[in-house]
Formats: structure tokens, sequence, C-alpha cells
């Protein structure tokens, strides 16, 4: 691990006992979803961590426990860091409270963790979908979610596939 | 199937103000059809006159669904979706997958390889940058920077077509090097370029930056600074222009960019004309990587030889059964990948384009996240265009370089 990162991981340990795991160079802080606004807070008043690069989930259907991971991707530019923290989420009412308040960007990035994995984040200003259409019923990016091919119609089962095709009719 | 809903203003309601609700002011719908939305962007405006009270963009309707398509694909086929996210940046778009590949199996790439990589991401950068300068000319009605612009382009993208077979979807940068070699006519194809494009620069700027008509839609228009740009996640010639010296190819040089000579233009002002200039002066400092990096084309291999990732060239499967044999497990089944997760991020023209590519032990990838810098940077457009012009949204707009297939994906 970088010299310059040891001292912000043990900080994050001593204030909310993370765990952290290291792959390639990289270091993972698993946060609790209770934790993350406020580990977020001391990581970008603290340490110059100013830029919120990427915001995403992990699906890991068919587990249960945890189900998803929700990734924050920092970067400090004074001090050309960068720090990865996971919050895992269990499977059924999955939610985090929203990180609009640290970092703006998040705005965006959360309605798409809503439109996509079904992650409710709480306290979010403006929950719409984002880039599915408002009437989509489930999640695309879920594991458990088909790709979605289009069904074969033949001429003996042409209108019975017909009429429970979805697409719009007259 | 629900039924598709009338949309009404109570789906709006928090993010307008209150004179909206009364009709004082009024919502306007800007696209998806309108041409200086640059693709199928939708914003919702709400109008005082014709000054900006509020913008509410809409996206989504370019998406395609590309991040979980690649999830059902091997590594080495899912490349081919990359092409299709920013299509102004498709040797961009290689890179920055190949090298989340690279970093989560630990994959060498030849010196070569890196060049050759290094000539082509920089003058797609160019391209991009062209394609940029165009539209944002057209948008402000000089239409002649336009043809210009893309006659440019086409220079470059028959070089790329010199060395993929194609001119927009390259798929050329494969994981561990590239497809192939680049051939003999390519040297002297981009000295052609590099000997004739600066002169063109001079041209643009001749017809731009000190037109009285284009710097009067452009000066203090748009005005975003660092804090702002931070805080809603924008990176690249943006970010630079409001004053905050960050590129990930001085910040964390990867290919190589340590060993080139170039500068990065960073302003202060943080408006449309900063946006503008800042381009234009990359422009001319990739010229510089390109020739620095032609100039030391080494030569050998352009494929890491870890045969467990990297497909045989043609000549061996006809004489080696070991290559055979690798070949077909590749293109079949494809490699296995470590129950990990990596981020990578190179600079893209737009900004930091990065890929989070998480493995799950199979050929198959878990997750694969692309980190689009489009999308970040239209998230600040609302904060920036309130209490300007309609007209002064368009010069804004352009000025974001958003590509809609990199925002929806």
């Amino acid at each position: 691990m970088d010299k310059k990162l040891e001292t912000i991981v043990q900080a994050l340990q001593e204030n909310f006992g993370v765990t952290i795991e290291e792959f390639r160079g990289e270091v993972h802080a698993f946060v609790k979803a209770e934790d993350i606004i406020a580990a977020l807070t001391l990581l970008r008043d603290k340490y110059d961590f100013e830029l919120l690069s990427a915001m995403t989930a992990t699906d890991y259907w068919p587990q249960v426990s945890p189900r998803f991971h929700v990734v924050y991707q920092l970067t400090s530019l004074a001090r050309n860091l960068s720090v990865q923290l996971r919050v895992p989420l269990e499977d059924g009412h999955p939610s985090i409270p929203t990180a609009t308040g640290v970092y703006e960007v998040a705005n965006w990035r959360e309605r798409e963790l809503l439109d996509m994995f079904g992650i409710i984040p709480e306290g979010h200003p403006d929950p719409r979908r984002i880039l599915m259409p408002d009437e989509t019923e489930g999640h695309p990016l879920r594991r458990d979610f088909p790709l979605g091919y289009e069904e074969p119609q033949f001429t003996f089962n042409f209108e019975e596939i017909d009429l429970r095709k979805p697409y719009a009719k007259e | 199937m629900a039924q598709l809903e009338e949309v009404s203003i109570d789906q709006f309601k928090h993010l307008v103000s209150e004179r909206a609700l009364t009709g004082e002011t009024m919502l306007l719908n800007m696209g998806p059809q309108h041409p200086s939305t640059h693709g199928v962007l939708r914003v919702l405006l709400e109008l005082d006159g014709e000054t900006i009270v509020n913008a509410i963009p809409d996206i989504g309707y370019l998406h395609t669904g590309i991040e979980k398509n690649m999830e059902a694909k091997t590594y080495l086929k899912a490349e081919v979706m990359s092409d299709r996210l920013d299509y102004m940046n498709t040797i961009g778009n290689n890179l920055a997958y190949c090298m989340a590949v690279e970093k989560l199996v630990d994959l060498d790439v030849p010196e070569r390889a890196l060049s050759i990589r290094m000539i082509l991401t920089e003058l797609q950068r160019i391209a991009s940058h062209l394609v940029w300068l165009a539209a944002f000319g057209l948008d402000l009605a000089a239409m002649s920077v336009f043809l210009y612009c893309f006659r440019e382009r086409e220079m470059i993208l028959d070089i790329l077509e010199l060395c993929s077979g194609q001119r927009m979807m390259t798929t050329y940068i494969r994981p561990g090097g590239l497809w192939r070699d680049v051939p003999v006519e390519f040297e002297t194809a981009v000295r052609n370029f590099l000997s004739y494009f600066p002169k063109r620069v001079d041209e643009y700027e001749a017809l731009l930056t000190k037109n009285p008509l284009f710097l009067d839609r452009l000066l203090g228009i748009g005005k975003m600074d660092a804090a702002t740009a931070l805080q809603h996640g924008v990176t690249g010639p943006m970010l630079r222009a409001s004053g905050v010296n960050w590129d990930l190819r001085k910040a964390r040089p990867y290919m190589g960019y340590e060993q080139y000579n170039f500068n990065v233009p960073v302003h202060t002002e943080g408006d449309t004309f900063a946006r503008y200039i800042i381009r234009v002066e990359e422009m001319r400092e990739s010229l510089k990587i390109v020739e620095q990096a032609l100039n030391k084309l080494p030569l050998g291999p352009v494929r890491s030889d870890n045969r467990k990732f990297v497909p045989p060239p043609r000549s061996e499967i006809g004489v080696s059964m070991e290559a055979l044999i690798h070949h077909f497990k590749l293109w079949t089944e494809g490699f296995p990948a470590p129950n990990a997760s990596v981020y990578s991020a190179v600079e893209s023209p737009r900004g930091e384009l990065g890929v989070l590519l998480e493995g799950d032990g199979s050929a198959k990838p878990r997750r694969v996240h692309w980190r689009t810098p489009s999308f970040d940077n239209l998230s600040v457009l609302p904060k920036i265009v309130k209490g300007h012009l309609v007209a002064d949204l368009v010069a804004i707009l352009a000025s974001v370089d958003i590509v809609l297939g990199d925002i929806d994906r």
C-alpha cells in the first residue's frame, strides 16, 4: 500500500472499523451503510478527496448476504491518491443514505443505482429513474434480470406470442 | 406491461420554481430531436421570457444496455461493445477496456504495441476534438469550420482504416497488445498528417478565435468555478478550463506518457471561450505526442506471447498444435479472470474514462461499469445555464462536448 494512503486507511479503521482489501495496488475499504456519509465527509474534508470519480454497484446474485456492493471510487487531486469505499447491502430492501450532500455528482449516480439496481437512496432530492423509461418494470442490471431476447414467432404460435409480446398495441 | 402515463407537471414539481405552477413562467421542451443537442438529449426548460430559470436534462434515449450485454460475453468478445459507447473516441474506449483487462489478469504489453496505441489514441483525440469543433462552429453558425474539420478528420479515419480495416468501430487494441501490426504505409500516412495539420489549426483559429461575432457568443457565458466542477465530478477539458490542472496523462501516467514531452493547457476563466481554446490547444499538444511516438517507434512484437490470454498469430496456427489449441480455447471458452475487482481510468477527450471490471473466476465478467465523462459533465448543465438566454444554452451545451452514446451507455 502507498505510504501516503496508510494514514488515511488508519483513520478510516479507527473511526468506522472498516475492513481493507487490496488487489493490484488498489485499496478497497468496506464500510457499513450507516457510516458511509460520515466516511465520505471525513475523506472529503480532512484528506482532500474532492472528486467522486465513479459510483456504481455490483450484484452478487444468487448470493443474498451481501447481495450488492455499492462502490464509491474517490480521487484526491491534491494528493494524487485513490481509494475505493464499498458498502455491502443485504437482499430484500437495499438502501443507502444519499451522498448528494457531500458530492453533488452522486445525484445522477444514485438515480442510476435506483434505476438499474433498485437500490434506494434515502433522502434523495430527485428520486426518479434516469436511463430507463418511467414505466419499466424491474431493474435491468440485476443479475436475475433476463437479457431480454425476443421470443421467436412461428406460424402455429404467432398469435399466442403476439398477445404477450411487450410492444405498443393500438 | 404498465400503461403509458400522461406526463404531468407533478413529476417535475420539485425541480421547477413555484412560478411555473401558476403559469407565470413557461415550460419548454428542447429535444430530443433538436439539432443542437448533439444526438438525442432532451432538456426541459423553464423560461421567463427568454431567460432560463431552470433546466432539467432528460437522458436515456440512447440507452443500449451495453454494461448488461458485456456481462454475457467473454472478455475478448465483450470488447467489441466498447466501441459503441463513445463513438467519437473508439480507440480510447478500446484502450480503457483493455487496460482494465490487463490489470485484472496481470498481462504485459510489448513496447511497440504501446507506441502504436499512443499514436492512435492521440490521433483519435484530435479527431474527436475536430468533430467537437465542427459541431461547435455549426451551433454558432460558422458553417465553413464544420466542413474544414470534417475534411481533416477524414484523414485520421483513413489512418484508422489502414490499421484496422474500419473507420470508426475499430476494436484494434486488444488485451495484451494489438489485433495486428500496422501496415508499411502507416508511417507515411501519419507523417503526411503531421505536416499538413498544424497549418489547418491555424486556419480554424484565424476563422474563430478573434472573430468578434464568435467572441460575443462565448465570453463570460456559462461560467463554472473549480469547486462546482469538482462537486459535479466534471473532468477533462471542462475541468481544466476552470483552472484545475488535472490530467490523468500527467498525474498518473499510463501507457508511457511520462516519456513524452507535452503540456497540459489550463485556463482559469471557466467560461465557454476557455473550453473552446483549451481544446484547440490540446490538438496541438496531441500532435507533439504523435510525432515523438512515431520518431521512436520500436520494432518487435505487437502482442504479448502469454498464450493463456492472448490468441496466437495466424502464422503459428498452421504449424503448432499447441497454438491451434490455444486459439480454439480462447475464442470458444475465453480465459478465466480472478474473482476480484479493478478500476482503471484513462484520459479520454472528454475527461476521465474509467472502467470498473469485476471478474468472478469464470470467463465472463460479473460487472463492467463504464464511468463515462459525458455523464458527469452533463450533470452540471442545470447549474451553469441558469440566468442565460436560450441561445446561450446552445453554446454552453456545445462547449460541454457531450456524446450521447457515452452518457446513456
